[in-house]
């Protein structure tokens, strides 16, 4: 198999399942069972290829690997496809999602199903494809195109302000990267290549380091979403279906994160080390606030979706530390949060799905008929409060440490979120499922059925085994960010010692 | 010099010669045939423009032949080449269009097919033209040929008052223009496009009285291409007019009518190039932004797509402000997807027919997706292609234009345009959303088979643009390459 071009077969898979969704004839619920069966197994297929990519992969070379380059758009500009350490776990992070996505949605979606599990598969090849391009064409192309089938998911099978929520959603995302595209077309200019290898090695000056960072800043902001722009995130996490949350809280939140490591570290040290300090300031803002905010909501979907804006701001600072705490634990802390958030809708789901409302007030003491989800929403529930024991805890320990390194301020106010993470979680989880079960519509409430267990078993399991045993994870990264920090500390050092002949 | 009395080369002109022949040919035949040889006529005119390309198409490689005649007043090279094989498609397609249409409007006629030849074989000269003389020529008898088709429908109010509207401006805007080629005149002294750049390159720079001519003749071919401030006639022609003469306006005209303006500042102003391109950057902005905010209140698609094709033309007129060769290969992949798209959204729209006749509301769309799909998903394609989104074409159009523009340093001009694209992606949306978000208005009747095709093919090439893209980027490049 090695000599497959095994990231564009994991890239372009669903897409075969796309083509034999539109063979499925007529609209009765067999034909829509057909068609979420073919949705099922392309997923669960594609997601064993691409443990094909993890089986290959050779965690001792920080470079990148499975390496894919053919001509595109003539000149300097390729298809080319590949993944090191950093980028490899995000796609099996999405490809290992997407069946519980589809599972999810078996009986939650009932109308226009075709359209919904083409616009799942769809979604799945383009997220696959930010991840493994080599290419910045290509990665733009990718991240853009990506906005489509979501805007549509929201739109079409969206709760009431659906439309909203989705034009914010599109129109919020689009202003923060069409600013990354001048900046690609500079840098296309300027280094002659859009090749990513070539571009990490390509020394680009001081002064359009900034311009560059900003511009790509403008755009891994909004998607991250980093305070103050986060604001789209709640409108569309509240209004999605349960499989699109999962999809946008688990792998397109982050491609911001995935961003910054990719980009702004490698391609511009320098200007990544002057705006340090305002990215720390914003993820702190972002903690302490959003977390505050977090305590006050009243529909479970916005409280979830706030609490993701707090833990990507763990993620950003441990980026900015640029120590190798600080960047593995920021990446632990993307996949952790990718498994535990992702499950969290998925929970949610599970009791909108019997009461269609997310009103926390509707609910109370289910406990008392729904013993197994308590266990399994409680297990979440700690894993994002980041209980020691859980891959929560994991992430944000090391994060902070990094913090504590740089800056003890930092750290310091990022601790405080830790402390109202626990305090949102765990009163939200008093509410909805302690105390005493009267709401007269809540007594004939179901345990979670086969489906739901075999949704959430699996997460579960990974949450308390990464909790415990991390080792996997780092084993697969360290290569790689140590490589991409020697690189920075190297042309920050290279920097300075011009700076010094100069004077 | 030779003596006048020997015939110039007719061989680089043999596609409008075969136009020429065909029109008169055609007209001669509906004039005699009885009223059912109109869908004939209608065929013919087709297999005309086809046979027309096909002169052009034959030497494939663009960049190798570079024939000038008729005293150096027409010039055939590769990039006369690559946008006449462009207008060609626009025009065969828009007669196409028209057939379903003209059947059931009393719409049957076969001046129409006709007209559509004339104004071809003007857009052919157009973009052929090396002389003022030349350009002239070919720019009226296309527009008046265009003024005629605007009011073709001539028992309604709108069509009419759509042509006198397009006439009047029109004519002043062929006014403006002749006075600024007169005062090019006066101050080089020349008619041809390369003299005046070797008279200009001698003097040393624009005069006073040269920089006036220039900004007329660019204000008369804004008004051709819809740029702003000269673009107010666009919305009202683009409702008034019957849909299928829309759709015609809104592709081939346009493309014919940016080409002329590529050769004209770059065969005969290129020594003056900061002077045009600060007017070109203006009007550039102004375009994108007034695309992009007027569209968003519309509620009538012809005028939304008239405001969209505003902006477009702002959008390539980036590529052309860069100045550059790849500024022009930019504006030509531009036009290129923009023919496409054109095509495929007017497909859709006159496609909108219920029993009781055309709708052109944008809410006539609603729930399409729910009465017909294909359609539906279609035209959402092209309404995300026409915002720039990727992996459709209208992506990659903008992406060179920019590219270029960013290679000039236009950063200011590159960002505004960003940010207009991402205030028209709004209104593109909304389309979108009638379809696929909102509850279903009454379904429309099938799509004619010509429509299905046009809106098939066009629609095939926004999706697999990405597939192909290199071939065709580098056949725009090498027709560019010949500008220069």
């Amino acid at each position: 198999m090695s000599n497959w071009p095994l990231l564009s077969i994991t890239t372009f898979l669903p897409l075969v399942g796309v083509f034999f969704i539109l063979l499925v004839r007529g609209d009765d619920d067999g034909a829509k069972d057909n068609m979420r069966r073919v949705a099922l197994i392309t997923t669960v297929f594609t997601f064993v290829i691409s443990l094909f990519i993890w089986g290959g992969f050779d965690p001792q070379n920080p470079g990148f690997q499975f390496e894919e380059s053919e001509a595109w758009l003539g000149g300097s500009i390729g298809y080319r496809m590949g993944v090191d350490g950093i980028s490899m776990l995000f796609v099996i992070l999405t490809t290992f999602l997407m069946p519980f996505c589809i599972l999810a949605s078996w009986n939650s979606i009932q109308n226009r199903v075709k359209e919904y599990m083409i616009a799942f598969l769809v979604l799945e090849t383009l997220m696959i494809g930010v991840f493994c391009a080599l290419d910045l064409v290509m990665f733009y192309v990718f991240f853009e195109a990506g906005l489509i089938p979501m805007f549509l998911i929201i739109g079409v099978w969206g709760g009431k302000r659906r439309v909203y929520a989705s034009y914010k959603f599109f129109l919020y995302t689009l202003l923060g990267s069409v600013l990354m595209l001048i900046a690609l077309m500079a840098m296309y200019w300027d280094a002659g290549t859009t090749d990513i290898p070539t571009l990490m090695a390509h020394d680009f000056p001081a002064g359009m380091q900034t311009w560059l960072w900003l511009a790509f800043f403008a755009s891994f902001a909004v998607k991250m979403p980093m305070w103050p722009v986060h604001t789209w995130l709640p409108d569309a996490h509240v209004e999605a279906p349960t499989a699109g949350s999962v999809i946008l809280a688990a792998i397109l939140l982050k491609m911001g994160g995935y961003g910054f490591l990719r980009f702004s570290l490698p391609m511009f040290p320098l200007a990544s080390e002057m705006f340090a300090p305002f990215v720390f300031t914003l993820s702190v803002v972002a903690i302490v606030y959003t977390s505050l905010v977090a305590l006050a909501q009243e529909d479970i979907k916005k409280l979830i979706a706030y609490s993701s804006v707090a833990h990507m701001g763990y993620v950003t600072m441990g980026i900015f530390t640029m120590t190798e705490q600080g960047v593995q634990g920021a990446l632990f802390q993307m996949l952790s949060h990718g498994i535990v958030s992702g499950a969290l809708f998925l929970c949610v789901g599970v009791i909108y799905d019997r009461m269609h409302t997310r009103d926390i007030s509707a609910y109370g003491g289910l406990v008392n008929r729904m013993p197994f989800y308590a266990v399994a929403f409680m297990i979440f529930t700690m894993a994002n409060v980041g209980l020691p024991g859980t891959s929560g805890f994991v992430g944000e320990f090391l994060t902070l440490m990094g913090a504590f390194q740089v800056n003890t301020w930092v750290a310091l106010m990022a601790t405080l979120g830790v402390i109202f993470s626990a305090a949102y979680a765990l009163y939200l989880y008093k509410r909805v499922v302690f105390g005493a079960l009267d709401k007269e519509s809540l007594k004939s409430i179901m345990d979670l059925s086969v489906r739901e267990r075999v949704i959430l078993v699996p997460l579960i399991i990974l949450t308390i085994f990464f909790g415990f045993y991390p080792a996997p994870v780092f084993d697969v990264t360290a290569a790689s960010v140590d490589a991409l920090l020697a690189n920075y500390h190297a042309a920050l050092e290279a920097a300075q010692q011009t700076a010094m002949l100069a004077h | 010099m030779q003596a006048y009395t020997q015939l110039p080369d007719l061989m680089p002109a043999l596609p409008e010669l075969l136009l020429a022949a065909g029109a008169l040919f055609l007209l001669m035949l509906g004039v005699f045939g009885e009223r059912r040889i109109t869908p004939y006529v209608t065929a013919l005119a087709v297999a005309v423009l086809a046979v027309a390309a096909l002169p052009l198409l034959l030497p494939v490689e663009f960049g190798i032949v570079n024939e000038t005649t008729f005293d150096g007043a027409f010039v055939l090279d590769g990039f006369a080449r690559y946008l006449k094989v462009l207008t060609l498609i626009g025009s065969g397609f828009a007669i196409a269009m028209s057939v379903a249409y003209a059947r059931n409007a009393n719409f049957e006629r076969f001046e129409y097919p006709v007209l559509i030849l004339l104004a071809t074989l003007g857009m052919l000269m157009m973009l052929s033209a090396n002389d003022m003389i030349t350009l002239y020529l070919g720019l009226e008898l296309q527009s008046l040929a265009l003024y005629v088709i605007a009011a073709f429908n001539r028992d309604s109010t709108r069509s009419t008052e759509a042509g006198l509207k397009y006439f009047v401006l029109g004519a002043v805007s062929s006014g403006m223009l002749l006075y600024g080629m007169s005062l090019v005149y006066g101050f080089t002294g020349q008619t041809g496009f390369g003299p005046i750049a070797t008279a200009l390159t001698q003097e040393g720079g624009a005069s006073i009285g040269l920089v006036f001519g220039l900004v007329f003749i660019l204000a008369g071919i804004a008004f051709k291409i819809s740029a702003v401030p000269f673009h107010m006639w666009a919305p009202d022609v683009y409702e008034g007019a019957p849909t299928p003469v829309t759709a015609f306006f809104a592709a081939a005209p346009k493309i014919a009518a940016m080409g002329m303006l590529v050769r004209i500042v770059f065969d005969a102003f290129e020594p003056v190039t900061r002077d045009w391109q600060q007017i070109i950057v203006f009007i550039s902005i102004a375009s994108m932004a007034l695309g992009a905010f007027a569209a968003i209140g519309q509620r009538n698609i012809k005028r939304l797509m008239a405001y969209s094709s505003i902006g477009h033309m702002g959008f390539a007129l980036v590529g052309l402000a860069a100045g550059s060769q790849q500024g022009v290969e930019g504006v030509m992949i531009y036009m290129t997807a923009y023919l496409a798209m054109t095509l495929g959204a007017f497909a859709c729209i006159l496609s909108m027919r219920r029993k009781e006749g055309m709708v052109e509301d944008i809410s006539d769309l609603a729930g399409l997706s729910r009465t017909n799909l294909p359609m539906a998903v279609l035209l959402a394609v092209i309404m995300f292609s026409l915002a720039g989104i990727p992996p459709f074409v209208g992506f990659f159009a903008k992406f060179y234009v920019f590219l270029a523009a960013v290679e000039a340093g236009l950063y200011p001009l590159a960002v505004i345009g960003v940010l207009t694209s991402v205030v028209g992606a709004y209104y593109y949306l909304r389309i979108v959303k009638v379809m696929f978000f909102d509850e279903p208005a009454p379904a429309f009747l099938p799509m004619p088979a010509e429509l299905k095709f046009t809106l098939g093919l066009s629609t095939a090439f926004v999706l697999l643009f990405i597939v192909f893209a290199g071939p065709v980027v580098e056949l725009a490049g090498a027709a560019a390459g010949t500008l220069f």
